[in-house]
């Protein structure tokens, strides 16, 4: 989700992670791990001062007496897998038997905070990339904990003990299990130092592992935070502002309030504008009274928006050069280019909505001087502050649960906490009562939050052979971090970083290349979209590369490998892995038929993608999908290829005919799924095959990676067909 | 608010409900049955999904005064289901599912589709599961657990 990703890592912060161990009350072993606080520059919330660490009783690893392992996973779940791979990592280092190991979401607390961002979140394609050897370290030390107990009780050296899933084995064929070990365990030391397991010797990292919560989403079991009910829980739902940031001028909820079971209707303020909260028995009931409620709103203060007005204006910067964001040669030197070998290109992109299935909700009980909350966060730490804020208490004195998402792709991750401001705006005033507050579907279409719409601006100076020897590239479009908690430690010059992500760190060995961002400041809040500048970044730069090598008449791959830098290494590995698997059927393509690529990495990892389409019902149709991978070591196989599959449908939204928002006199014109349309069964790719390049670095993220690369190679497969170029999105004709 | 009576996986329910409660939120709310989930709330992305005496029917647009006394069908009941059990446990092997909030709705679409059509086409497949929105995308893997499921069933 952020830039930041690399940048962080490369100013890496050592800090001391220490364990503790103690007996849970049934008399299994507790395992914490205790993380300094992060220092000052790392935290998004301000300076931290001195190491203060406030432990809530809550730990990572649990042996429980029936031998079961309880896995806490500092991270939410919302589809991307983390849930199986976090614990799988502990416990292949603890050598405990996976069909003991029970894995729960962790609450908001200190010690479960990203250990690079400093924060508890979900975002940047990071959870495994962060927390690989986290888990790795815990599992290692928990099970030298239970080493260590077993030697003192046989009266026998560590050293001639070895471990078997959940068994330590001791000379003589002495056995002991992990539960029958714990209470002693959790009296032991905590070892500093131990020995993390060669990849030769993993049992569970990179082999194929099912996830843990299929079942429970299979049966309708598995509880998401939509479906959190206790008994007296009440539901709310807010009359938001028609137009961004509008307040109200008076309200008249005489027939809402004859609605049987409405509770109450009062008046919030919100992070923009005012809403009219109502509150009752259930949510039929809160909605219809919502319907009967009439709303005077102001919008005298508001800028109204309006899409054809924005991009007018957004085509009018792009015709200026803004804040430099990359400068390397000669900027004049595309004006010495013969105009017959320039190629000039404007893209539009749209806003995007997240719409992730599981609307967004949060319920908050307030008893005066605590509170209690549940909801599907990407950002605990955020989100229990704002809580904690709007209710006058210190963030400790809010219970977070993390709850299971239906989905987030980054709507989840909010810097200003709105849907959390709202719910405790509502729990303040019904104190003592825990409420539900759900957004409707429409309330999260018209709601905000979208991917910034962007138009960009390129002109390509060709050389001789055939490669750019020039490159002009302007940017336009809202900055996300501007005015967010992360703008300070984000934004470089002025420049958020996300504008042009995918351009600036393009691998491509591009000569005479210069970035310039304009940052308009709009009245439509916007959010990080699973890939975030990539989604738009990645779509303009393997267009204009595949263009550019049909005008040189070369192979497309081989024109790309020509082009990239020699350093790129994940990029040609996962290239040269692409070439190979698809060259099956590019040779038998049927007629009518075309094959398009996309190339790019983003957050460390590099991704391949080669389409075969044609056009169905003057759409295009993927009949297969070809991915090559290069994630470092790829810790849970079955993951990283369901992601890809998927991941890449989901980065056919951006193509949907009906997939944009748009706004018109401050209205955004979309209200629900028939309006603003994501990708159906048939609008995905009928088959994706996904291929890993082996490797034992460092594991990167797969959640963003698969997004950027499909569109492109989409559209590039379909001006081999039309011989029309697609540069402005979403895809309404072909 | 009046009261209904109605038929849900075997067993009579009565519920006290708006007339114009729709059957989801009867389901969630009344009978604390949360399997059955809510998506849009206009018919548009098939989280809702349940069976009406048998039909693949969206909950979220059909208010509980019009359900008469038709029998309802949820994913609560699929396990208990021959053609259900099989198409989860597809599911399952497969391992079909990300976040999984549309996945009930899949499924008891799924399991409409192969109650009718034993062993669909592909055609048969993305025409009757094309108005299940998934918006992780697991589309690829739910062609093959229906495949799958098709094949047990022979």
């Amino acid at each position: 989700m952020f830039t930041a990703t690399r940048r962080k890592r490369d100013q890496e912060i050592t800090r001391r992670s220490f364990l503790r161990a103690s007996a849970t009350a049934t008399g299994g072993l507790l395992v914490s791990l205790y993380c300094e606080r992060v220092r000052a520059q790392e935290g998004a919330s301000g300076p931290q001062g001195p190491p203060k660490i406030n432990y809530p009783p809550d730990a990572f690893v649990e042996i429980q007496p029936d031998g079961k392992i309880v896995i806490q996973v500092n991270r939410l779940e919302f589809g991307q897998g983390v849930q199986t791979a976090l614990p799988l990592v502990l416990a292949d280092e603890m050598d405990a038997k996976w069909e003991d190991v029970v894995s729960q979401l962790a609450p908001a607390a200190d010690i479960y905070k990203d250990p690079v961002f400093g924060i508890q979140m979900v975002g940047g394609s990071g959870s495994i990339a962060h927390s690989f050897r986290q888990y790795r370290e815990l599992g290692a030390k928990t099970r030298a904990m239970l080493i260590t107990a077993a030697a003192k009780n046989w009266n026998v050296s560590s050293e001639t003990l070895r471990t078997e899933p959940s068994v330590v084995i001791g000379p003589g064929g002495k056995r002991a299990t992990y539960a029958e070990l714990a209470k002693a365990a959790s009296t032991t030391p905590v070892s500093t130092n131990v020995r993390l397991k060669n990849p030769s010797e993993f049992r569970y990292i990179g082999k194929r592992t099912p996830r843990l919560d299929s079942r429970a989403k299979c049966d309708g079991s598995l509880k998401f935070g939509l479906d959190f009910d206790r008994p007296g829980t009440l539901t709310a739902v807010v009359a938001h502002p028609p137009v961004f940031g509008a307040k109200v001028k008076s309200f008249n909820d005489d027939e809402a309030k004859r609605v049987e079971g409405v509770r109450e209707i009062f008046q919030i303020p919100l992070p923009r504008g005012t809403g009219v909260a109502i509150v009752a028995d259930k949510f039929w009931t809160a909605k219809q009274a919502r319907d009967r409620l009439k709303i005077d709103w102001d919008t005298s203060e508001v800028v109204k928006e309006d899409s054809t007005a924005l991009w007018a204006k957004y085509k009018e910067l792009s015709g200026t050069k803004g804040l430099s964001a990359l400068a390397r040669g000669n900027e004049a030197a595309i004006d010495k280019i013969a105009r017959a070998s320039r190629l000039g290109a404007e893209f539009e992109f749209p806003y995007l909505a997240h719409a992730p299935m599981e609307p967004l909700n949060t319920t908050i009980r307030f008893d005066g001087d605590r509170a209690e909350a549940w909801a599907g966060s990407q950002f605990q730490t955020f989100d229990q502050m704002a809580i904690a804020q709007t209710l006058g208490l210190k963030p400790e004195e809010v219970t977070f649960h993390t709850e299971m998402a239906g989905g987030g792709f980054g709507r989840r991750a909010v810097p200003d906490s709105h849907v959390q401001r709202e719910a405790a705006e509502i729990a303040k005033k019904l104190r003592g009562t825990t409420v539900k507050l759900i957004w409707t579907r429409e309330d999260d279409i018209r709601g905000g939050f979208y991917r910034p719409m962007f138009l960009h601006r390129v002109e390509v100076g060709v050389g001789a052979d055939g490669l750019p020897a020039a490159w002009r590239h302007v940017v336009v479009g809202q900055s996300i971090v501007a005015d967010t908690p992360f703008a300070a430690m984000m934004m470089k010059g002025g420049i958020d970083p996300t504008v042009a992500e995918g351009i600036t760190d393009t691998q491509y060995n591009l000569a005479n290349f210069n970035v310039y961002v304009h940052q308009p400041k709009v009245n439509v809040p916007v959010l990080w979209w699973r890939s975030v500048g990539n989604t738009h970044t990645a779509y303009v730069m393997e267009t204009l590369i595949e263009e550019l090598a049909e005008r040189a008449k070369m192979d497309p791959i081989a024109y790309r490998r020509k082009l990239l830098k020699p350093e790129a290494k994940k990029l040609r590995a996962a290239l040269d892995l692409l070439e190979a698997k698809s060259a099956p059927w590019r040779q038998t393509l049927p007629k009518g038929h075309a094959v398009g690529y996309a190339l790019h990495e983003c957050f460390d990892t590099a991704v391949g993608c080669a389409v075969d389409v044609s056009i169905v019902n003057k759409r295009p149709k993927v009949h297969r999908a070809t991915i090559a991978v290069h994630c470092g070591l790829a810790v849970n196989p079955l993951t990283v290829e369901s992601q890809f599959q998927a991941g890449v449908g989901f980065g056919l939204s951006q193509l949907m005919a009906k997939g944009a928002i748009t706004l018109k006199d401050g209205n955004v014109e979309q209200r629900n799924f028939h309006e603003f349309v994501p990708p159906y069964i048939m609008d995905a790719p009928v088959s994706v095959d996904v291929h890993i390049v082996p490797s034992t670095d460092a594991p990167t993220g797969c959640g963003e990676p698969p997004v950027p690369v499909i569109s492109p190679a989409v559209a590039n497969a379909l001006s081999k067909i039309t011989n029309k170029r697609y540069r402005s999105l979403p895809l309404v004709e072909v | 608010m009046a009261k209904y009576q109605l038929t849900v996986n075997g067993q009579r329910k009565e519920v006290n409900a708006d007339p114009t409660t729709p059957l989801l939120w009867v389901l969630r709310e009344d009978l604390k049955m949360t399997g059955t989930k809510y998506g849009c709330g206009v018919s548009a992305c098939g989280a809702c999904t349940v069976h009406v005496d048998g039909v693949a029917t969206r909950s979220c647009m059909l208010p509980i005064s019009l359900l008469d006394d038709r029998a309802v069908t949820t994913i609560e009941a699929m396990a208990n289901d021959r053609i259900g059990r099989t198409v989860q446990d597809a599911w399952v092997e497969k391992d079909v599912v990300q976040c999984g909030y549309c996945q009930s709705g899949q499924i008891m679409t799924a399991v409409a589709l192969l109650k009718e059509t034993p062993r669909p086409t592909d055609t048969e497949i993305e025409q009757s599961m094309g108005g299940n929105i998934c918006r992780c995308a697991t589309y690829v893997r739910i062609r093959e657990a229906i495949q799958l499921a098709s094949q047990r069933l022979k």
